[in-house]
């Protein structure tokens, strides 16, 4: 059974971009190619794109637009938050608290910290992958001086508990800051970084079919930060470099064309596929749901688009490339780590069965997944799973 | 200030009748590796010699590097050329010559050195002997630190009086062996391993033409390890010329195998519809031998016995350059060549999927074939498929 149809289940490693966000893309390469330092009209216009994708950004977070400094995607705005912070507040104290399943675009500037004699300490995660309040209670010291958490985990979609995260921190110390990785929680909830306590948010682009190239970082009024590039001094001296205008105009089309007004129905089409293809799953022999997997998807916990199983004495890039001959893409751990064999952090830290940790598949959905698609996918994982089982190779 | 290399080739020099065959394919490879090369060269060959002359400004490094990937070359030697405008030019222009290639060493310590001109324009003033001695004289009171030494000195100035002069004293190493296309064609077995690709290197570097097969075996091996074959061949291409990729469909025999043999010989059974599919693939294509990266001992299908196993289903000569080689010996030279960084790519080639946890070491030929015996009713028309379902690329 071979479709020419592509489905497409790896959106959290990466989504097509919108047409409409093309078209703006090509638009401003090809005829408002100026650059906005530049004094004369075509500078100015291309300006107007900033500003407009400020504006619509800005909206969505309930912000002001100086808030926001774009960057060159997700892994930026992570370091930038990171070192930039704790590099300008190295003063207030030594100690940073990061979760045990971030991305490595969050692990490695830490890990850079750590070398810089920062005291890195790392906060554990409860089975479903949710930080352990207690005892994150008791890792704040008078010494802490920024906190990282993500929004929600790339790998298992558990969404981790930023509001009461929030609260503990600016309770005990108004001055800790707090950066939140929502790189794959933005454009799939509403998020307003001053309800929630939020210092510094990373946002790519790409996840929500922006071009990729594109991001921004929140960095909340009054913030210390230091900027780690250098140069020119555009974006208020916060990120030197000529501005990407194609690609932050296309990301703020792709921000338009999402949170629209009827944004609340969209998301919860995306838990109703998410239930579906659960209940579906679990109908087979031998898969296992990682992260929250109650099928009535408890929204506070999980975000909408992820779906993370383990398949029981399958080698997750077996099956991963046996799906992708039925033209389903899906991804084994972490699309940005998959080049390197370790085994998942995130995995780990939620001490998933040694025996899953190399048996794990993500699927990952967008607006345009449909429940055809998802029924494909089961049927195809119906025919392949015995076939693959009886060759097992270990 | 180099103008042209001076190409010296060594086991060409000592063929007789048909040497023009040797030079003049030596002649187009050089020619076939200078065009990436920034810049326009000629490659002449004159009096049993071979020149590349830049006729235009050229990236010396680049065209050095390129020179030392062709075969049959023993020496690459950088070359100035002078018109002839009297004997005092000349010696002057060796002066400079010296100081240009040896100053920051005369300075640092005791260097000795010898002249040694040739006439192929007789009728230059002065004789051979005469070139030597006054040019050495003149270099002795430009250079008062110099030496001469006639039998071993650290520095040889050539001088070869033609209708241009040459002047030059450095002999850059080359590849050795003997030029692509001398020596007919022959099959390797390329994995993505590290030791393949050497070993095509290897036969390539007597001046045969290389063809690959390569057995994917989706969904256990993926696209990328098949892209690192693409890769690999590509680096063994920029010795051995350009080389036609065939990837087999290998899964449903390997399954056939695992389903209905024991699983203690798969690789070794897998091994010999592996040689006997590339000799097949060999023999339509017309090469008289096949090439493996197989090493004695290395790993359970690498054992004597193993490979007389294997060895037993092919009729061509099988070529295992790096049969006597260690494992570090292999990396060294993948280093060497270039395919290192790539052969440990992680990803899964078909001879690591559906290994048995204690393969046989030591297999009976006889107990083997009567193994294989179970794959009867499906393996004719298995390996037909994987022979017709064949991809070839062409790799340059």
């Amino acid at each position: 059974m071979v479709t020419s149809v592509e489905v497409y289940l790896d959106n959290a490693a990466t989504t097509k971009a919108a047409k409409e966000v093309v078209e703006m893309v090509s638009k401003v390469m090809f005829e408002d190619y100026g650059n906005p330092s530049s004094k004369h009209t075509k500078g100015v216009e291309a300006e107007k794109y900033i500003k407009q994708a400020l504006g619509t950004i800005s909206k969505t977070l309930k912000c002001h637009e100086k808030e926001i400094i774009f960057t060159s995607g997700g892994t930026e705005s992570n370091n930038m938050a990171i070192i930039g912070a704790a590099m300008a507040n190295k003063r207030s104290g030594n100690q940073v608290l990061v979760s045990s399943v971030e991305h490595s675009s969050v692990k490695a500037p830490f890990r850079y910290l750590e070398k810089q004699g920062f005291q890195v300490d790392y906060i554990p995660v409860l089975k479903n992958g949710m930080i352990d309040l207690e005892s994150f209670k008791n890792m704040l010291t008078d010494d802490t001086i920024l906190v990282s958490v993500m929004m929600v985990n790339n790998e298992i979609g558990t969404m981790e508990p930023i509001q009461e995260i929030g609260n503990i921190i600016k309770k005990f110390n108004k001055n800790i800051l707090f950066h939140v990785d929502a790189i794959q929680a933005y454009g799939k909830m509403k998020i307003v970084p001053k309800k929630y306590n939020i210092d510094l948010m990373s946002v790519s682009g790409h996840k929500l079919h922006g071009p990729k190239g594109s991001g921004f970082l929140y960095i909340k009024e009054k913030t210390k930060i230091n900027p780690i590039i250098t140069g020119g001094g555009q974006q208020n001296k916060m990120r030197s470099g000529t501005e990407n205008v194609p690609g932050i105009a296309g990301l703020g089309k792709a921000v338009e064309l999402i949170y629209t007004s009827d944004f609340d129905k969209k998301i919860q089409y995306l838990y109703d596929l998410r239930a579906y293809f659960i209940e579906k799953l679990m109908m087979l022999d031998d898969v296992y749901i990682n992260g929250v997997c109650d099928s009535d998807c408890k929204k506070m916990q999980t975000a909408a688009h992820v779906v993370s199983a383990s398949f029981k004495g399958i080698k997750a890039e077996v099956l991963l490339h046996a799906l992708e001959e039925k033209n389903i893409y899906v991804s084994s751990g972490s699309a940005c780590s998959s080049n390197n064999p370790g085994v998942s952090s995130t995995l780990m830290a939620i001490a998933l069965d040694k025996e899953l940790l190399d048996s794990t598949l993500r699927f990952s959905f967008c607006f345009d997944t449909t429940k055809e698609q998802l029924d494909y996918t089961i049927q195809a994982l119906k025919e392949l799973l015995p076939t693959l089982r009886k060759y097992k190779n270990y | 200030m180099y103008k042209a290399f001076l190409i010296k080739y060594g086991e060409i020099g000592v063929k007789g009748k048909n040497r023009y065959l040797f030079e003049d394919a030596l002649v187009r490879q050089i020619r076939f590796a200078l065009k990436d090369v920034e810049g326009d060269f000629a490659v002449t060959k004159e009096n049993g010699r071979i020149y590349a002359t830049a006729k235009s400004d050229f990236d010396y490094d680049e065209a050095v590097e390129a020179l030392q990937r062709v075969f049959g070359i023993v020496g690459i030697c950088p070359v100035v050329q002078i018109e002839d405008k009297g004997f005092d030019d000349l010696a002057n222009e060796v002066i400079k010559y010296f100081g240009a290639a040896y100053k920051d060493i005369y300075e640092e310590k005791e260097i000795t050195f010898k002249v040694n001109a040739r006439r192929a324009r007789k009728n230059y003033p002065l004789n051979s002997m005469e070139i030597n001695m006054d040019i050495g004289e003149r270099l002795l009171d430009a250079y008062p630190k110099l030496k001469v030494d006639v039998h071993k000195p650290d520095v040889l100035i050539q001088i070869e009086v033609r209708s241009m002069i040459n002047i030059y004293s450095i002999e850059i190493p080359g590849a050795k062996g003997m030029p692509i296309g001398t020596a007919g064609k022959a099959m390797l077995l390329l994995s993505g391993g590290i030791d393949s690709p050497v070993a095509g290197y290897m036969i390539a570097k007597r001046g045969v033409s290389i063809e690959a097969t390569y057995f994917h075996a989706p969904p256990y091996t993926s696209e990328r390890a098949k892209q690192k074959v693409v890769d690999l061949a590509r680096l063994v291409s920029r010795y051995s010329g350009p080389i036609t990729l065939n990837v087999v469909q290998f899964t449903d025999i390997q399954l056939a195998i695992y389903e209905k043999c024991p699983h203690d010989e798969l690789t070794i059974i897998m091994r010999r519809y592996m040689m006997k599919i590339a000799e097949d693939l060999a023999k339509q294509s017309g090469c008289m031998g096949l090439i493996t990266g197989e090493s004695i001992g290395q790993v359970a299908s690498q054992t004597i016995q193993s490979l007389y196993c294997t060895n037993e289903v092919c009729t061509m000569p099988v070529f295992r350059p790096v049969i006597g080689f260690d494992k570090q010996e292999i990396i060294d030279l993948s280093e060497k060549i270039g395919t290192y960084e790539t052969s440990i790519q992680p990803f899964e080639d078909c001879c690591t999927i559906f290994v048995a946890k204690h393969p046989v070491t030591k297999p009976n030929l006889n107990v083997i074939k009567k193994d294989e015996k179970q794959l009867d009713d499906c393996i004719e028309e298995l390996y037909k498929k994987a022979i017709d379902t064949v991809e070839r690329i062409v790799i340059q």
